[in-house]
């Protein structure tokens, strides 16, 4: 007789090692994947975090051109300010 | 009579003073009062590239708030750098030296090394090519 299921049964709530043939060869793999890493370059990140100054290109010119509408736009839109 | 005129006068007067001392106090009388308190709690501060920052750490709704200013901030200066053929990053770079030089005493603002700092009664530190 079919047992009626009226949800999808759960996963095994514990996941049994790997043994035998499957755990030799993952440790193979392991080993082989290791050795291949130590002839790759490697590239070392820098310790000070990268910053990009993107406000460098911005010349005294056009801050003293801008001034006159910054000082308005805070008059226009105090809300905001 | 006499009574009229005097106590027309008095109205007038108490009138001219109320308007007198309301002109100075209110500069951004139309921030939000939830802003307005956080500013000056310091929990909020002009950053040099013309947008609000967090001070350390805050309630969500301290950052939700910055969140929403800085959306409204950003778009407006989208249109006034376009109306003045500008980029968005120079308007808004000017937008922070302003910002910054219209401080309080006792608010929180970014100097050109990414600190904060609180304004005390001098002059704010700013970018050298703040006008």
């Amino acid at each position: 007789m079919r047992i009626a299921k009226l949800t999808k049964p759960a996963g095994a709530a514990h996941k049994p090692p790997m043994t035998g043939k499957r755990r030799a060869i993952a440790g193979v793999v392991a080993v082989l994947g290791s050795a291949l890493a130590g002839g790759c370059i490697t590239v070392d990140a820098p310790d000070k975090p990268i910053v990009i100054e993107l406000n460098i290109n911005i010349t005294q010119e056009v801050i003293y051109r801008l001034a006159t509408d910054v000082q308005q736009n805070i008059d226009d839109n105090p809300e905001i300010f | 009579m006499a009574s009229y005129s005097q106590n027309l006068a008095k109205t007038l007067l108490a009138g001219l003073l109320a308007a007198g001392l309301a002109l100075p106090a209110p500069a951004f009388a139309q921030r939000d009062p939830a802003y307005e308190a956080a500013r000056q709690a310091g929990q909020v501060g002009e950053k040099t590239d013309g947008y609000l920052g967090v001070v350390g750490d805050q309630p969500a709704s301290i950052q939700k708030m910055v969140a929403d200013i800085n959306i409204k901030r950003r778009a407006n200066y989208a249109e006034r750098a376009q109306a003045q053929n500008a980029t968005l990053e120079a308007y808004a770079l000017t937008q922070g030296c302003v910002l910054i030089g219209r401080t309080q005493p006792g608010e929180k603002y970014q100097a050109p090394n990414g600190t904060w700092q609180t304004r005390g009664a001098g002059a704010p530190q700013r970018d050298a090519r703040c006008p």
